[in-house]
């Protein structure tokens, strides 16, 4: 069976819609391999715009992963916008690839790459214009395996009812084990039907299929116990781990957008995982242990990532990148390499405590200065306990008087509100840190030419954290502390001038929390507000929070029960079957050190404090130092 | 994960920027599926092409130092063009050729570079004084669309209204177009077969302030004639130039910078000119 391009019929809509160019593909890098000669077929999803999810890296890795394997193809597709999705309705064109534009249903496998819960709506309307049913148990053979990565799948539950499937961790070594169940199961004929490919893969123990597992409640409305329903099927699910970096050295061809999107320039992961503990930080729980990627192996990715791709920007991505064991060399090397051509670095994702003005001229050495950025996230010293991150006043105001010292004229610090324990008191201390920054900058420098800007959103507790029993604190409390802390800042004469304030109201952090920690019943209400035209949740012109109440309470789920109830310790929490390798009772144990402002150290420094991640993967951190340089790059 | 991208203001350093020695005029063309991308969507791409290349282009001075590449009159997005333009500051000198295969090679197919020559003159802007647009209007009807055009022609004024960037305005779209003709053809959607027949549009239209486009013909066709075609037509820009008074067509803009080379040393870099 081959398949026919869509893009005669999309062509004549262009003409019609908002920056055509972001549906026609044709990236630099991008591919389109044969149809008939491949056995297995991936349309791999970003449910967000175009701009948003081109430069997402794990998409790009696994697309390049997929396309490298000879029988496999891989091709992406993007949310399309609501002026073209009414024009797909109109003339009923389907959701189709940016690449081949084929029809999504034509593929084996629609991969979706959830960073956020607020794509789940946008995963609805792809699957409803490609033709496929909305529900998995509606789905034929024809239909292609609906599969769910990422983040947010870490608690796929809330769209258990639309997933076929779903994988917990990296990609990279999953994406291609799937790909060849899938082709072992074709090349027989494909047995059983969708059945049966699905048995196999969770079998493996490596991918969940949510209707293999059925959810038991109590009267009260707790779940009871989550049990396999068939034979062959695991207790427990199992997140995936690249441990050498070094052997996946992807993206080596970047795609290069002609549309422009929200990060220009090419990224680098130095490396995956964070232990410095921060009892909020989902992406640091669930992607331990620490790996890093070796200094040499970085130099050869941002050579051949520059040459392929003509971006004059590189990011070196982490979760805390300074955390590097050998960042400074890096740091150094890359500015001694493109001295002269520029080409800026940046570190997207600094700390205060691992901060040092050395590694900031550097990284501004080739003309760009971008990135001064920390976040304390907790406005107060007692604040910070509780969550676990290891700053004081002192350190703060040190890192910063120092920028300053150097030219810098402007940093921003990050906040939340709404923590777990959090006063009013707590939210205002970010104010009077402010103002002792500006402050020390004015002292330093001399000059009132200087300015900070604090951007705050609401704190939402995620699964797989110490805080997934905790209560979400409710949207007006978080919208009046945030107007609290606005009028603190605003009505200061001294300093007031000298302090931007960006915040997030606490509304979306409410749907996002009952997304985040809500159980498949939720599915009820995601469809709700999909069937009622929402779309696009993660943007604020789209996001319609009145829309998301009326429409949960319709479908029946009570979102303070899923958001701002505090859980029990013996509480079923609905993704206790997922395995992200962390112990229940570390976890519970560091949820209690938390009420009670005990901290604890990042065991890359310390002792490990068993977290339970190693013995479960059966790995180790990895980090250098190696010891290496990087060379100049030889002239030709 | 956080994002960010503030820029902030550095401290000044470092030497000044090399100077440009040689000034290469570049045309290019928009094909295809590549028509829906826009100017900034381009020179991005340009930008980007040019550091894959390695072209050895000037940058500006100051804190965020840009390349010295600049563009004359790009068409809109969703059109075509076989006749767009730009310039290149080298900090060396590079033969126009090869510079012209190796942009070529690192742009995405569908913006491909055409042509490439030394700058020896000054103005290439003023010089581009008309351009010669095609429109391929599927399923028009090419009787009507002939007796629009044949009112149209007699006319002294139309006057349309298009929105732009500082509001609605109203101008003229007749005296700018110099020629207008009818003719039928087939569409030609990008790396298809050639599809149904369709109405041929060519004109060749002088660049005037506002900017007459060949959308703004159309809505004077309209309303002259009550001619409309049935799907958006396809817009190509076949040429642009200055206004050759024999043919009524625009001329290559580039044959100046040619006849100047003519006799000179084509390799020399001592004498820079030409600023769009
Ligand atoms: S098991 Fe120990 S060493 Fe490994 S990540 Fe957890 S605390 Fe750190």
């Amino acid at each position: 069976m081959s398949v026919e391009s869509l893009f005669p019929r999309l062509e004549a809509l262009l003409p019609k819609v908002q920056k055509p160019i972001q549906y026609v593909g044709g990236e630099l890098n991008s591919t389109v391999k044969d149809w008939d000669e491949a056995t297995v077929r991936w349309a791999l999803m970003y449910p967000d715009a175009y701009e948003v999810g081109l430069p997402n890296q794990g998409v790009q890795i696994l697309y390049e992963i997929l396309n490298e394997m000879p029988e496999t193809l891989a091709e992406r597709t993007y949310a399309v916008w609501p002026d073209l999705e009414a024009l797909m309705r109109s003339e009923g064109l389907p959701q189709f690839t940016v690449d081949g534009h084929r029809p999504v249903r034509a593929f084996d496998v629609l991969g979706l790459s959830f960073a956020t819960e607020l794509g789940y709506t946008n995963m609805l309307t792809a699957l409803d214009l490609a033709g496929i049913p909305l529900r998995a148990d509606e789905r034929g053979d024809d239909d292609p395996i609906v599969l769910a990565g990422g983040h947010a799948a870490f608690n796929p539950e809330p769209i258990a009812d639309f997933l076929d499937a779903a994988v917990l961790g990296d990609g990279e070594q999953i994406a291609i084990a799937i790909s060849e169940v899938i082709r072992e199961w074709k090349s027989e004929g494909s047995p059983g039907g969708r059945n049966e490919v699905l048995m196999r893969l969770a079998g493996s123990g490596g991918v969940y299929v949510p209707k293999f597992y059925d959810v038991e409640y109590h009267a009260d409305g707790r779940i009871k116990r989550v049990a396999p329903n068939r034979p062959g099927v695991p207790w427990r699910v199992n997140k995936h781990t690249v441990m050498d970096l070094d052997e996946w050295p992807y993206p080596k061809k970047p795609l290069v957008p002609l549309a422009e999107t929200v990060h220009e320039r090419f990224s680098v992961e130095i490396f995956r995982g964070c232990t410095r503990g921060c009892r909020f930080c989902q992406a640091g729980m669930i992607t331990r242990p620490v790996r890093e990627r070796s200094i040499s192996t970085i130099g050869d990715m941002v050579e051949v990532g520059l040459k392929e791709s003509g971006f004059s920007e590189v990011g070196l991505l982490s979760l805390s990148s300074a955390d590097h064991s050998e960042i400074a060399e890096v740091a150094k090397g890359l500015a001694d390499r493109y001295e002269g051509t520029q080409t800026g670095l940046s570190l997207p994702s600094t700390r205060v405590d691992a901060f040092n003005i050395d590694l900031a001229n550097e990284f501004s050495r080739n003309g760009r200065r971008s990135g001064l950025t920390f976040a304390p996230e907790g406005g107060s010293e007692r604040m910070r306990k509780v969550i676990n991150k290891m700053v004081t006043e002192e350190d703060l105001i040190r890192t910063v008087t120092a920028a300053y010292g150097q030219g810098w004229r402007q940093v921003k610090l990050y906040f939340m509100c709404g923590l777990p324990t959090e006063t009013d008191e707590d939210v205002l201390g970010i104010a009077d840190l402010a103002k002792k920054v500006i402050k020390a900058g004015r002292e330093v420098t001399g000059s009132r030419d200087i300015r900070c800007t604090v951007s705050i959103g609401g704190f939402v507790p995620k699964p797989h954290t110490p805080f997934q029993w905790a209560a979400q604190c409710d949207d007006e409390t978080v919208d009046r502390r945030l107007h609290a802390l606005k009028m603190a800042l605003r009505g200061d004469r001294e300093y007031g001038k000298a302090i931007g304030f960006r915040y997030h109201d606490g509304k979306p952090s409410i749907v996002e929390g009952l997304l985040s920690r809500g159980d498949r019943r939720v599915g009820a209400a995601i469809l709700a507000v999909w069937a009622d035209g929402g779309r696009f949740d993660g943007w604020s012109e789209h996001f319609s929070f009145e829309r998301w109440l009326r429409c949960a309470a319709e479908a029946g789920i009570d979102v303070d029960w899923y958001t701002t109830r505090e859980r029990e310790e013996k509480e079923v929490l609905p993704w206790d079957h997922l395995d992200a390798g962390l112990d229940r009772e570390w976890l519970w144990q560091d949820w209690q050190d938390a009420v009670n402002d005990v901290e604890v150290e990042d065991c890359r420094w310390t002792p490990c404090y068993d977290c339970g991640v190693c013995p479960t993967m059966g790995t180790e951190i990895q980090i250098g130092p190696t010891g290496k340089k990087l060379l100049p790059l030889t002239v030709v | 994960m956080r994002k960010d991208d503030s820029t902030l203001k550095p401290v000044p350093d470092g030497p000044p920027p090399a100077p440009v020695v040689q000034r290469l005029r570049v045309r290019y063309a928009k094909r295809g599926r590549l028509r829906f991308t826009s100017h900034r969507d381009i020179s991005r791409a340009v930008e980007r092409a040019v550091r894959r290349a390695d072209v050895p282009v000037a940058f500006s001075a100051g804190f965020s130092p840009h390349p010295k590449i600049s563009y004359a009159g790009a068409a809109p997005t969703g059109v075509a063009s076989e006749a767009e333009y730009l310039e290149i500051g080298l900090t060396s000198p590079c033969d126009p050729e090869r510079l012209r295969a190796d942009l070529d090679g690192s742009l995405p197919p569908g913006l491909d570079v055409v042509d490439v020559v030394v700058a020896r003159t000054g103005g290439l802007a003023d010089r581009l004084e008309c351009s010669a647009w095609e429109l391929r209007l599927p399923g028009a009807e090419t009787g009507l669309a002939t007796v629009a055009v044949e009112k149209f022609l007699a006319a002294d004024r139309v006057e349309v209204e298009r929105m732009t960037k500082k509001g609605l305005r109203r101008f003229d779209a007749r005296a700018a177009v110099l020629t207008l003709a009818v003719s039928e053809g087939t569409t030609r959607t990008a790396g298809q077969k050639p599809g149904p027949s369709c109405v041929i549009l060519r004109m060749v239209v002088r660049h005037a302030v506002p900017a007459v486009r060949p959308d703004d013909v159309l809505t004077a066709l309209r309303l002259v004639a009550d001619f409309a075609p049935p799907v958006p037509p396809e817009v190509t820009r076949l040429a642009q130039g200055p206004l050759d008074e024999s043919t009524g067509e625009p001329a290559d803009p580039f044959d100046l910078d040619r006849d100047a080379t003519r006799g000179g040393d084509p390799g020399s870099a001592d004498h820079v000119v030409g600023d769009l």
